[in-house]
């Protein structure tokens, strides 16, 4: 039965000011059930002030294979990761 | 009082269990965690209700001595909740039926006049509500469904539907309770409760019986053989082994 319903992918927000998070995915007929299922499991236990849930068929997604070329090649310029700058201490954390 | 107040856990008591009995069972696994998880609300609550009673009671019971300790003839629940499980439509439709009642139950009794009564109910009627948006959704999804589906649900509410009666009868406990500005008439939720079953059994394309015969008893004491039967099992342990721990 669970077999003709379609998987969505849940996201959900841990507190007001974060971004909502990837957390998992579950079976639901449609999109108000999938959002009633995401409560029942995945925020019984104050995990969450708000869902979104996506059908995982509309994620598109990069290809494993080319985990090369999409992000090597960040890592060869240092000047993309300024960890160098002496950072005032008036900044805070940055 | 005592009464009012097992009338109200002994309800949520059997309930809790007839959920329950689905844990590890469910068509899907989405539908058992979200089973599981209205059975331990229902059972979070009797905790409330049935501590109060035996608080009230005086008597040295607490809600365990309550649940596990005593006899059918005992019990105070709606027979609408101890109908067995049966089918998975048969299942929800008594509880969308319960949710229902339940919801408008507890919205009124957040105005008691009594201060204990208020605060529990203001603490359940928050989970009442999600599950009657979760049962509801349901009952309309799988009444306007798939033929099999549809036929499934319809004849789940003819078998229930004699139980719905007993919801709403008024009886002296009651006039006494709804005097005393602890609880309203049962009947007085009925236009309510007709109102929004009328608009869900809509959407669900789903037809209400016309046979408004009520089956009546369990909140007296009179109950089905079935409540027989799911008592033995729940508290086996207990009869068996008293105060037993882990």
């Amino acid at each position: 039965m669970a077999n003709d319903w379609p998987l969505w992918e849940i996201f959900i927000r841990g507190q007001h000011g974060l971004s909502h998070r990837h957390v998992g995915s579950l079976h639901a007929p449609d999109a108000e059930m999938a959002v009633l299922n995401a409560r029942d499991v995945y925020t019984r236990r104050n995990e969450g002030v708000s869902i979104w849930v996506v059908k995982s068929e509309d994620v598109t997604a990069s290809a494993p294979s080319r985990k090369g070329p999409m992000f090597d090649p960040s890592n060869d310029k240092t000047y993309r990761h300024p960890t160098f700058f002496d950072i005032p201490d008036e900044v805070g954390s940055m | 009082m005592f009464e009012f107040l097992l009338r109200m856990g002994d309800t949520t008591l059997v309930l809790g269990h007839r959920v329950s009995e689905w844990c590890g069972h469910s068509p899907v696994l989405e539908e058992d965690i979200a089973l599981a998880n209205i059975a331990l609300d229902m059972i979070g609550q009797t905790r409330m209700w049935l501590g109060l009673a035996g608080e009230v009671e005086g008597q040295g019971r607490d809600a365990d001595a309550l649940a596990f300790r005593r006899d059918a003839w005992d019990f105070r629940n709606l027979l609408l909740v101890e109908r067995p499980n049966r089918d998975f439509g048969h299942t929800l439709m008594r509880q969308f039926l319960f949710d229902l009642w339940h919801h408008e139950r507890l919205s009124d009794l957040c105005l008691s006049e009594d201060d204990r009564v208020a605060g529990i109910a203001a603490k359940c009627v928050k989970e009442a509500d999600y599950h009657l948006e979760r049962s509801k959704d349901l009952i309309i999804r799988l009444g306007d469904g798939s033929a099999e589906s549809h036929q499934k649900m319809q004849a789940a509410l003819e078998a229930l539907w004699p139980y719905v009666g007993e919801m709403f009868s008024d009886d002296t406990l009651d006039s006494e309770m709804s005097e005393a500005g602890i609880a309203p008439l049962p009947s007085s939720q009925r236009p309510r409760f007709d109102k929004a079953l009328n608009t869900t059994l809509a959407l669900a394309t789903l037809t209400r019986p016309e046979n408004d015969f009520a089956q009546l008893g369990g909140r007296s004491g009179t109950h089905t053989e079935d409540l027989g039967h799911m008592l033995a099992t729940m508290q086996f342990l207990q009869r068996a082994y008293p105060d037993a721990r882990w």
